[in-house]
């Protein structure tokens, strides 16, 4: 049913995208760049052809994921920033637990699956232990989730650079290759990874699971107001964990597809940032699971275009984080638009006595 | 009185002036809050301001603070057309106003709160000098406050004293209090309201006072008048108007529906088991400060026990513990003898239900669609919930619209947000979720506060209603009337402990007064045949 608050909700963030174009094209003139070649090179990066739709598509791959892992808690009503904690000892886990398997000689079936359980569970600890210390102790989510990722990279190179370094890694300490028969490959023989495919898959899935299930009412009830949940006797302490969880697991296969589809091994390449970006997309997107699949792949495409526009119109790689910045804060000023827009404000109805 | 602190920033004389408005006009949007409304203060006169919520009363009051601008209509004050753009500038006039929501810095003293109130407050304030002119002053009032305790550990009544004292403070003429004895209890009230009443004969001061309670308006105004959707109805003595006339000018020809019938519960032989018990229950606050006291108390099916008190006390923690919102810190919770916690397989299993005070911060999410809302108790269950463990959201909107019908619900569509809704409507709302099955236990907390009469009458009924089918209904209700009307027994929470609990043919107003002020019971009073009576 498309009601105002549905119109609100797409015209508002498109707005913040086309106003964050304006205040970066304003950053370019201010360089002396031309904006129009940016938007340009943009296009041919990200979508103009095959080759780079592959690119933007397998950078959106964990954007879509991490964009969960920031949507779920914060439909309960949580600010986590721990995707990125998540990624890393996710990914690692997922390296360390192939370590003797592979040795073994397992089938390469099995030793995925196994990977991509370890790195969910302990993502989903992870992430769920700053839910457990709002819940129990009181201590704010989105501190202690931030702390936590960087505990978890410090735990994570201290680990790799220690007792895990594989002796062949000389200049970038590395936990062992997994070796190219343990490798997951592209899809249907593009260089997209398997990881698109469970963004995809998952974003489904948890947009049943909070629109259409007891479980995602009871979250949203919780989100809204946590005081009325308590009231109807819903179990608030255990959703939230659950919620974090669920964000923990996400972003723990984000490191499984990082290990398994692109680096082989655990080092520092991990910490991308894409635990990071991903709080962006679900902003973009509205914490709406669907609406995190397209945002991902716009923000997949500006990322692909990135070396393009580096080398082209000779800007510094920060350039990308710049443009990514102004979007963030034009997307949160947007937020205070929401039911104040002209045609947004429904009539008060029933008798005001 | 004698101001010698402040007259030079006044700029009025030292004595009440008299205050009206004329055809004051005020729209917001489609809704005209105010309708040419004229009103007449006398000069030293005590004078009412009644109506139902919604009536324009505090809309009328804000115009004449400068809170908002009216759209027409001109503020005369002591004979002279004036213009009030800014509350600051009532204030430089001496009109001042006490709030509903207290004002008062929680964690100053009562003399740092006065002194900072003032417009003309020093950037460094001599505090020996102050502390002596404040003395000064509390030598001069009527009644006092301790200056040098911090707010925070003032009772309600006291900060209400408090806020007045301010305006004295201030040197304000026309005092406009709105509703000032809700938080007092009523021996508090009657001493507050005379003195005011006494300064305003001696030519002193001006009242405006925005109430609801007819008793305080016949026993210390001298004059009222009676606002009706936004228009004056009425207006005249108050000593010479009967409170049957005055309620006539409030609700209008609306017919007010009957009162359900309270039916006499049958003599059960033998005595029938209590439904809810709680057994020496405890809870404390934030700062580990003991907020409910050991309280024991058993509610036996088809009674309404109403727990009285001044709002504070420690009923709304005791409301929390039963609404699963604060943990137990000591005691049992018992339902026909089993325990009880509340979490959502109790209360489905003891068919436990409630009416929270506030409910828009207790009982719904704003921001979810009216039909989510009714959906808080059913929506994993079947029929909204499927057997394959999905939400149909078409079977949950076939049930709202169902209940919406018959609960008259007034709302755009099921889909709407609750928000949007009047706050009579969320109630009937949460009514319909809530009284539509069969209910054993009912937790009430003042059900009906903020409303207008229609609304309340039909709430009250629905309450009896249940207890007549059987239900066991613990009322929490700062409204004393309310208690007395509704409760076959009443009890009365004072610093988180609760009195006997008492039959309410055998007690009074008066007496649970005194009890809502402090005082211990007479033993005498208790019923000796009462089994039900405990003392905590």
């Amino acid at each position: 049913m498309l009601n105002t608050r549905v119109i609100e909700s797409v015209t508002i963030p498109l707005a913040a995208l086309l106003v964050s174009g304006l205040v970066f094209s304003v950053f370019l003139l201010i360089l002396g760049k031309s904006p129009a070649t940016f938007a340009s090179l943009v296009w041919t990066g990200g979508f103009s052809s095959w080759f780079s739709i592959q690119n933007a598509l397998q950078r959106a791959a964990p954007l879509i994921l991490t964009g969960l892992a920031f949507a779920i808690p914060a439909r309960i009503g949580l600010t986590l920033l721990g995707a990125e904690g998540a990624v890393v000892i996710g990914g690692f886990s997922a390296a360390v637990v192939a370590i003797p398997l592979v040795t073994a000689g397992m089938p390469a079936a099995f030793v995925w699956l196994v990977m991509a359980s370890a790195a969910m569970v302990v993502g989903a600890v992870w992430v769920g232990l700053a839910g457990w210390l709002k819940h129990h102790r009181g201590v704010n989510e989105t501190i202690s989730s931030l702390l936590l990722t960087y505990i978890a990279i410090a735990i994570v190179s201290f680990l790799i650079e220690g007792p895990f370094r594989d002796p062949g890694s000389a200049n970038k300490p590395s936990t062992m290759p997994l070796g190219t028969d343990y490798r997951i490959g592209g899809m249907f023989d593009s260089s997209v990874h398997w990881g698109l495919a469970a963004g995809l898959v998952l974003a489904v899935a948890l947009w049943v699971l909070m629109a259409r299930t007891p479980f995602g009412f009871a979250a949203r009830m919780t989100g809204g107001n946590l005081r009325a949940a308590q009231g109807q006797g819903l179990p608030v302490g255990r959703l939230l964990v659950a919620c974090c969880a669920i964000a923990g697991a996400c972003a723990g296969i984000v490191g499984f597809f990082e290990i398994a589809a692109i680096h082989g091994q655990a080092n520092a390449s991990l910490a991308a940032g894409y635990g990071f970006t991903g709080i962006l997309v679900a902003f973009l997107a509205r914490h709406n699971p669907l609406a995190v699949v397209p945002v991902a792949i716009l923000f997949g495409a500006l990322d692909a275009a990135g070396g393009l526009i580096q080398r082209r119109m000779e800007m510094p790689d920060a350039t990308m984080l710049v443009l990514q910045g102004i979007i963030f804060v034009v997307l949160l000023i947007s937020d205070t638009f929401h039911g104040r827009l002209p045609f947004g404000t429904s009539q008060r109805t029933g008798a005001r006595t | 009185m004698t101001p010698a602190t402040l007259s030079g920033i006044s700029q009025h004389p030292d004595r009440a002036m008299s205050l009206s408005t004329q055809q004051m006009t005020k729209s917001f949007g489609a809704l005209c809050a105010l309708d040419h409304v004229s009103l007449n203060v006398a000069a030293g006169s005590f004078h009412a301001l009644l109506g139902e919520n919604g009536a324009g009363k505090s809309t009328l009051v804000k115009c004449i603070m400068g809170f908002y601008a009216a759209d027409a209509g001109a503020i005369i004050l002591d004979g002279q057309r004036v213009a009030m753009d800014s509350p600051r500038q009532a204030q430089m006039r001496g009109i001042g106003m006490v709030y509903q929501h207290f004002t008062l810095v929680p964690c100053l003293t009562a003399a740092e709160n006065l002194v900072i109130a003032r417009p003309d407050a020093p950037g460094i304030i001599h505090w020996r000098t102050e502390l002596r002119r404040l003395e000064a002053f509390m030598d001069r009032m009527p009644f006092r406050v301790s200056l040098n305790r911090h707010v925070a550990d003032l009772s309600a009544g006291e900060r209400q004293k408090l806020e007045i004292l301010k305006l004295l403070y201030l040197d304000q003429r026309v005092l406009i209090l709105d509703e000032p004895t809700s938080v007092m209890t009523p021996s508090e009230a009657d001493e507050v309201l005379t003195l005011l009443g006494g300064m305003a004969q001696r030519g002193e001061i001006t009242v405006l006072m925005i109430s609801h309670k007819f008793r305080e308006v016949k026993a210390f105004c001298d004059s009222f008048t009676v606002l009706r959707h936004g228009r004056v109805t009425g207006t005249g003595s108050a000593r010479s108007a009967t409170i049957d006339e005055m309620s006539h000018m409030m609700v209008g020809e609306t017919r007010l529906r009957a009162r359900a019938p309270r039916k006499s519960r049958p003599v059960a032989q033998p005595a029938p088991l209590p439904r809810l018990t709680l057994d020496a229950i405890c809870a404390d606050d934030q700062t580990g400060r003991r907020v409910v006291d050991n309280v024991t108390l058993d509610i036996y099916p088809g009674e309404i026990v109403g727990l009285a008190g001044v709002s504070g006390n420690g009923q709304s923690a005791l409301v929390e513990i039963l609404s699963g919102q604060r943990p137990l810190a000591g005691g049992r919770l018992l339902i026909g003898g089993k325990p009880f916690s509340p979490c959502r397989t109790d209360l489905d299993r003891y068919k436990v239900f409630g009416l929270p005070e506030e409910p828009m911060r207790n009982a719904v999410v704003p921001r979810m669609s009216v039909a989510e809302n009714m959906a808080f108790r059913s929506f994993d269950k079947p029929p909204i919930m499927s057997r394959t463990g999905f939400i149909s959201p078409s079977r949950m909107r076939a049930i709202a619209e169902q209940l919406i019908a018959r609960y008259n619900v007034q709302t755009a569509s099921a889909d709407a947000a609750i928000e949007t809704l009047s706050g009579g409507n969320v109630q009937r709302a949460i009514l319909a979720r809530e009284l539509s099955g069969q209910v054993e236990v009912l937790i009430v907390a003042n059900p009906c506060f903020g409303l207008d009469f229609a609304s309340v009458a039909e709430i009250r009924a629905q309450i009896m209603d249940q207890r007549n089918r059987g239900a066991a209904v613990l009322l929490v209700s700062e409204d004393l009337d309310e208690v007395l009307d509704l409760s076959d027994r009443v009890g009365v929470m004072s610093a988180g402990k609760l009195a006997a609990v008492i039959p309410t043919s055998d007690t009074s107003r008066a007496q649970i007064g005194k009890q809502m002020g402090g005082a211990e019971l007479k033993p005498d009073i208790r019923h000796p045949g009462d089994s039900h009576a405990r003392v905590s």
